[in-house]
């Protein structure tokens, strides 16, 4: 027999325990992925409970159903237009005044609601008793009461909302938000109004189109537009007229007025359902805010969390990391040696397995990572973060919580660009994405390292700290420009909740990290695996290539001459194939590329091989080094008798330390690498955007490194 | 007074909430009602932005934004 299924919406305020109940009820077993053209989570999980198939939807939290916030329109629309069989509301509550605010939206709209009352132990604890069946009479909606850290009273509230989902009875009209007598009448003139003009199927609650209509929200009006296109006009010219009384009324916008009034009509409910006690217990949470945004030791413990983060991450993440790498090696040369000479051995070996490899030994990092991000959101350290930080990251134009994401570019910038997610408005979240990639992220410090202790020895840590200290400039600048032109307007509004601390709870956290880890494997699959081969077939075509000398020969003719002693021989030998290498390198697509857009590069000091080894670096910019290696045919691989043949390779070559410092900044600014890239797609879910950053990048790259360059020669420098 | 004008400790009630459309809004959509009593539990260590429990929560606003509320019958 098919089992009935039955579609439940959780809705409720952030910080509410909605992800709680939602692990609790669907386990492992649910799918994260974006909602429709935008990038914010969509939760869903599929159980089989009590002869039913649930389908749980996790709605993103939000305060209310206004449609200002992309979580908002997308909460909104769900339940309007999936018309999901209930939506269970869960309320905090220890927070119950400004939770019924949603409750209130929830209940104007046609929609079968349920009432989860979480976290009352808390409540109680404060001194807070809740009258649950007075509140179900007022609303006339079934209130459970729950407590999700504890999976308590979960399965009373599936009945419940099966029950609801079941029952046919309509949806009492009365219990609703009444308003004041004005504004009442303006709400059931319109009423009327619409109805006499719009159709039969006409798909929402009128009062509630009537309501929305008066407040003046856009998604309603276009939807009138929309159903009913000749009467439209004449209904929004009603509205009109009615706003403007209201107006004149007032003295005040009636979206205004009227969200005074809920709250109004809230305090009454409270009145009668809540029983505070005296005895006031002590608030956990205030007292642990003593010192966590004390005036004095606050930064400095912010500071020091920071710190465990980046250490944990990069330190203990280097384990692991190097057990993926030596996996990844075991694997190679298992298969070079197990697969006969061929194209496609050549093509899994130093194509797929050489590029997938060099990125997904990041995978421990971002574990690691993502189990620190998740313990502050969690926790509720998140949010004290973003309080401690707001006035710094605001003079750049950003959002307090920005400064996660951007601390962390200086680790890899792809987790980086994944936390933009905590940001809640969209503006927000593309800027900082924009400008995170300047932090100079991990994988560039081995060329750094190589080119300054090459040029500037004894100053070489001195560079590189100027190195990054630019980046950090440059962040800046752009942040500031993007501010005040491609996002300019208002700031959205900071305002933002404290929540209570809260002991953060394993399996979130474990369901969190996997979900990241998920994605960054998913990509693995995806676009790097693609730009892995694109790259390598750069390199690798065309196969047979004019050398210069028969090097085969060559090397014949000195394993045959009698006038070399053994090791000299052996040095010789490894410096033709080195050659060999170098040659087929600069003959390959890559190198007649390199070539063809040297004059690009010339004037900011960097010749033919710097822009190949440059566009290498498109995959990953560790594999700059190694291509710098190759193409200046220095052996850094085997054991020679020069421990720097790469950094003697490059004295001895036409670079000078102008044109390596040029470089540098050059690798600091310049298009981020393709996992970066098919995550910056991927979280501002436009083209447009990733191709912004890549050509924004590259030109402000190009623009820097010429005035080093430049300016340097005419200084006098060399 | 302005809300941005209290001092740490002090308790409030509001009588005015000001600003632009969105913010307006979404500060009272937050709770921040005329006729409200708020407390002003800190500023951040830089001095801005501030916070404020009201309703029973913790809410935090950039000073600038503060300055949109007035408040009255300031107590400490």
């Amino acid at each position: 027999m098919h089992k009935k299924s039955i579609t439940i919406a959780l809705a409720g305020n952030p910080n509410s325990g909605k992800t709680t109940i939602f692990n609790n009820i669907t386990g492992t077993r649910q799918k994260v992925g974006n909602w429709p053209g935008v990038t914010v989570e969509k939760k869903e999980g599929s159980v089989s409970k009590y002869g039913y198939d649930l389908k749980i939807i996790d709605l993103p939290g939000t305060y209310s159903l206004t449609p200002f916030s992309i979580e908002e329109i997308v909460a909104r629309n769900f339940v309007l237009e999936e018309s999901p069989d209930v939506v269970i509301d869960i309320i905090d509550a220890s927070n119950l005044e400004r939770s019924l605010y949603l409750a209130t939206q929830l209940r104007e709209l046609d929609c079968k609601v349920l009432f989860a009352l979480n976290m009352a132990d808390v409540a109680f604890s404060r001194g807070i008793k809740i009258n649950a069946d007075k509140l179900s009479e007022l609303l006339d909606v079934p209130v459970v009461f729950t407590t999700g850290n504890k999976n308590k009273g979960i399965t009373n509230l599936l009945k419940t909302a099966i029950k609801l989902a079941e029952s046919t009875s309509n949806i009492s009209p009365k219990r609703k938000v009444k308003y004041s007598k004005d504004i009442e009448t303006s709400i059931s003139k319109l009423q009327n109004f619409i109805k006499e003009r719009v159709e039969q199927n006409f798909p929402y609650n009128i009062r509630w189109t009537a309501i929305k209509l008066l407040e003046n929200d856009k998604i309603v009006r276009k939807r009138i537009r929309q159903k009913s296109e000749n009467k439209s006009r004449e209904i929004l010219r009603e509205v009109e007229t009615h706003r403007k009384h209201l107006l004149s009324r007032f003295d005040e916008e009636p979206e205004i007025v009227m969200t005074d009034e809920r709250y109004g009509f809230i305090a009454g409910i409270i009145k009668e359902i809540i029983k505070t006690s005296t005895k006031r217990r002590i608030d956990t949470s205030r007292n642990i805010d003593l010192v966590l945004t004390n005036r004095f030791i606050g930064f400095p413990i912010f500071i020091l969390f920071i710190w465990i983060m980046f250490q944990t991450t990069f330190t203990a993440g280097s384990y692991p990391m190097e057990w993926l790498s030596s996996g990844v090696n075991w694997l190679s040369t298992i298969l070079a040696t197990s697969l006969p000479d061929s194209f496609l051995k050549d093509l899994l070996l130093n194509g797929i397995i050489a590029g997938v490899g060099s990125v997904i030994i990041f995978l421990p990092n971002i574990l690691i990572l993502f189990f620190f991000i998740a313990i502050f959101e969690d926790t509720g350290y998140m949010a004290r973060a973003a309080f401690l930080m707001d006035k710094i990251m605001h003079l750049i134009g950003l959002h307090g919580k920005s400064f996660i994401p951007m601390l962390m570019g200086f680790g890899c910038s792809v987790p980086a660009i994944m936390a933009t997610r905590t940001l809640e408005s969209n503006k927000d979240r593309i800027l900082t994405i924009l400008i995170t990639p300047f932090m100079s992220c991990s994988a560039k410090l081995p060329i750094y390292i190589l080119l300054a202790g090459t040029f500037f020895s004894a100053r070489a840590g001195t560079v590189i700290f100027s190195i990054y200290i630019t980046g950090i400039v440059f962040s800046i600048i752009t942040g500031r420009l993007f501010r005040s032109t491609l996002f300019k307007g208002a700031d959205a509004p900071f305002v933002m909740e404290l929540p209570p601390y809260r002991a953060p709870m394993i399996k979130s956290l474990i369901i969190h990290m996997w979900d990241r880890s998920k994605m960054f494997l998913k990509k693995m699959g995806g676009i790097i695996l693609v730009g892995s081969i694109i790259v390598w077939m750069l390199t690798a075509f065309p196969r047979n290539i004019n050398y210069s000398m028969n090097y085969n020969e060559e090397i014949n003719k000195i394993n045959t001459s009698s006038s070399f002693t053994g090791k000299q021989k052996k040095a010789a030998i490894t410096k033709l194939k080195l050659n060999e290498k170098a040659e087929k390198a600069e003959k390959s697509f890559m190198g007649r590329i390199g070539k063809t857009i040297a004059p690009v590069f010339a004037p900011i000091g960097i010749d033919w091989r710097g822009s190949v080894a440059l566009l290498t670096g498109f995959v990953a910019k560790e594999i700059v080094v190694s291509s710098l290696g190759i193409l200046y045919a220095a052996d850094e691989t085997e054991e020679t008798d020069e421990p720097d043949a790469l950094k003697n390779a490059l004295l001895s070559s036409e670079m000078t330390p102008l044109s390596a410092l040029s470089l540098m900044v050059f690798v600091l600014l310049y298009l981020p690498c393709v996992a970066t890239i098919a995550t910056i797609r991927r979280e501002t879910g436009s083209l447009k955007w990733t191709l912004f950053s890549i050509v924004y990048s590259t030109s402000i790259a190009w623009a820097a490194a010429f005035c080093v360059y430049q300016g340097g020669k005419v200084v006098g420098l060399s | 007074m302005l809300l941005s004008e209290m001092k740490e400790g002090h308790t409030g009630i509001i009588v005015r909430v000001g600003g632009n459309g969105a913010l307006h809004r979404r500060v009272l959509e937050m709770g921040l009602t005329r006729g409200s009593e708020i407390y002003v539990e800190k500023y951040a260590p830089l001095k801005d932005p501030i916070e404020l429990i009201i309703k029973g929560y913790h809410i935090s606003l950039r000073v600038k934004e503060a300055a949109n509320i007035t408040v009255d019958k300031v107590t400490p």
